[in-house]
């Protein structure tokens, strides 16, 4: 028996639940592939050269780029666009959706970024400067390609899909961002479907890696898969990665009316913002958006059975993550608490729907993937119920609360619920 | 160079703006648009690869002149005559 959450009080037409998902991740390319990846310990995370930078680590995807897309149009696009085209085509793969007799007019497309822009800027300049900084040189493409609206117009031009399409900058809290703006459309009768998560391109700009390092937030390790360690006493910083998770999301009314398996029902969330500082982390305004998110779903934190990190491996950042978490959680007996960019880096607007992701099949196989690459836990994050270095199993997964911050102080969360 | 090389060069960018096209079938005489699914970014990609590779400007009042193979190596042949092949 599921304990009681506020949302299923609701009408179904204001029930909001996961119909399908699509994602390309340093360590798969598809959901089971990830879900065993993280089971099985696999780190994303590999050596890696960019321009001007030079050798640093970064986790990668290697996604079949043109399953959905032709050799023109990824000529013609982005990283972010082909990643987004990508995970959009394999959420509706997963959906079940009848997509051909799908009314498009009727579908939206919430694209989570946490920048979009610098790879394809970076990219003329760098043309432009080979021939002594000719502005004659500079491509007609970069305008479409650096439009923020980007990522999420070419998943709508590569499906036909004539809703609404935008993208939703909210840092490296965009991927949660995106769900939550899916759900709010889908409420708000504004379409009746939406393809919501984030995207990420940013390896490919070489300024994220300049940035992380001048800030002495980058990660370095000899061994690239270790480089990446939240909550672990010899913590360096950050592994960027790219990478994508799109939902398809659907009231229930809508989903029931087509059968459609149901993979979780959003149940609660929340985005508040720290307004203290540019780059750190507020653990009070933190934990109110995880109480928020809580309240909304009608739920004491006792009642969450995974709670998904946001933690990036940098050190005040796991901190101050820990504060707001000890303050939500620290008299939770069944709560645990794991982080997955310790396999694969921090996939910036990707970030909170890959994670989430990777826990949504904790509902039905009771495993918790653990955080990897911890030797020794930081006293300051030595959290009860963290899940340390080995899967664990569950007698109870119902709730997932996974929480995604970023930059300028803005914070999401949101909470899933086990369909029953 | 010459019309010949002028002509593999135009092929060379149109393989490269669109990879998917079969090149090999392409009617000299034809218009472009008729055979190969381009449009006007495509056109501008031909004239920016042809500002880049060879210095070659082209006036936006001579984009017509781009219609076909035929009338795109006419046009360029006195612009390139004295380009060196390299």
């Amino acid at each position: 028996m599921i304990a009681p959450n506020r949302a299923a009080k609701l009408p179904d037409d204001q029930r909001i639940v996961i119909t399908g998902l699509g994602l390309t991740s340093p360590n798969g390319n598809d959901w089971g592939t990830f879900r065993n990846a993280l089971l099985e310990k696999q780190s994303g995370v590999q050596p890696y050269e960019i321009r001007y930078f030079g050798k640093t680590l970064a986790g990668i995807c290697d996604f079949e780029q043109t399953r959905y897309q032709s050799r023109k149009d990824l000529r013609r696009g982005t990283r972010a666009g082909s990643v987004g085209v990508y995970c959009a085509n394999e959420a509706i793969k997963r959906s079940g959706l009848d997509w051909d007799n799908v009314d498009k007019s009727r579908v939206g497309i919430y694209v989570g970024v946490t920048e979009h822009g610098n790879v394809e800027t970076e990219n003329e300049i760098h043309v432009i400067k080979g021939f002594d900084y000719d502005t004659s040189c500079w491509s007609h493409h970069h305008n479409p390609r650096t439009v923020a609206n980007n990522p999420a117009g070419e998943v709508a031009l590569n499906l036909g899909v004539t809703g609404p399409h935008y993208t939703i900058g909210a840092a490296c809290a965009a991927g949660n961002a995106g769900i939550i703006q899916g759900a709010q459309m889908l409420r708000l009768q504004e379409c009746d479907l939406a393809i919501a998560g984030g995207t990420s391109e940013s390896v490919h700009t070489f300024g994220i890696f300049a940035s992380f390092n001048s800030q002495n937030a980058l990660a370095t390790h000899e061994n690239p898969t270790l480089a990446s360690r939240p909550f672990d006493i010899g913590r360096n910083g950050i592994v960027v990665a790219e990478g994508g998770c799109l939902y398809t999301l659907e009231r229930l009314s809508d989903a029931k009316l087509r059968g459609a398996e149901i993979i979780g029902e959003l149940v609660g969330y929340a985005i508040n913002t720290d307004a203290t500082d540019f780059v750190l982390p507020n653990p009070e305004r933190q934990a109110q958006c995880i109480h928020m998110a809580l309240d909304r779903a009608g739920l004491t934190p006792d009642e969450i059975d995974i709670v998904s990190t946001h933690a990036t491996g940098t050190t005040s950042g796991d901190s101050q993550e820990c504060i707001a978490l000890r303050d939500v959680f620290g008299n939770s007996q069944n709560t645990r608490i794991n982080n997955t960019k310790s396999y694969i880096g921090h996939a910036m607007g990707a970030a909170g729907s890959l994670e989430l992701a990777g826990n949504l099949p904790s509902f039905r196989d009771k495993v918790v993937h653990p955080t990897i690459n911890v030797d020794e836990v930081d006293p300051d994050c030595d959290l009860r119920g963290l899940v340390v270095n080995e899967p664990q199993e569950s007698k109870r997964v119902d709730y997932i609360l996974n929480n995604s911050f970023g930059m300028l102080g803005i914070n999401s969360v949101v909470i899933i619920s086990r369909f029953q | 160079m010459t019309p010949a090389e002028i002509r593999d060069e135009i092929l060379d960018i149109l393989e490269d703006i669109s990879p998917d096209e079969d090149l090999d079938s392409l009617d000299d005489e034809k218009a472009f648009r008729d055979q190969l699914e381009l449009d006007s970014m495509d056109f501008l990609d031909i004239v920016m690869e042809l500002r880049k590779r060879h210095r070659v400007q082209i006036p936006e009042e001579d984009y017509g002149n781009l219609a076909s193979m035929h009338s795109t190596v006419t046009y360029l042949e006195p612009k390139m005559k004295d380009i060196v092949k390299s």
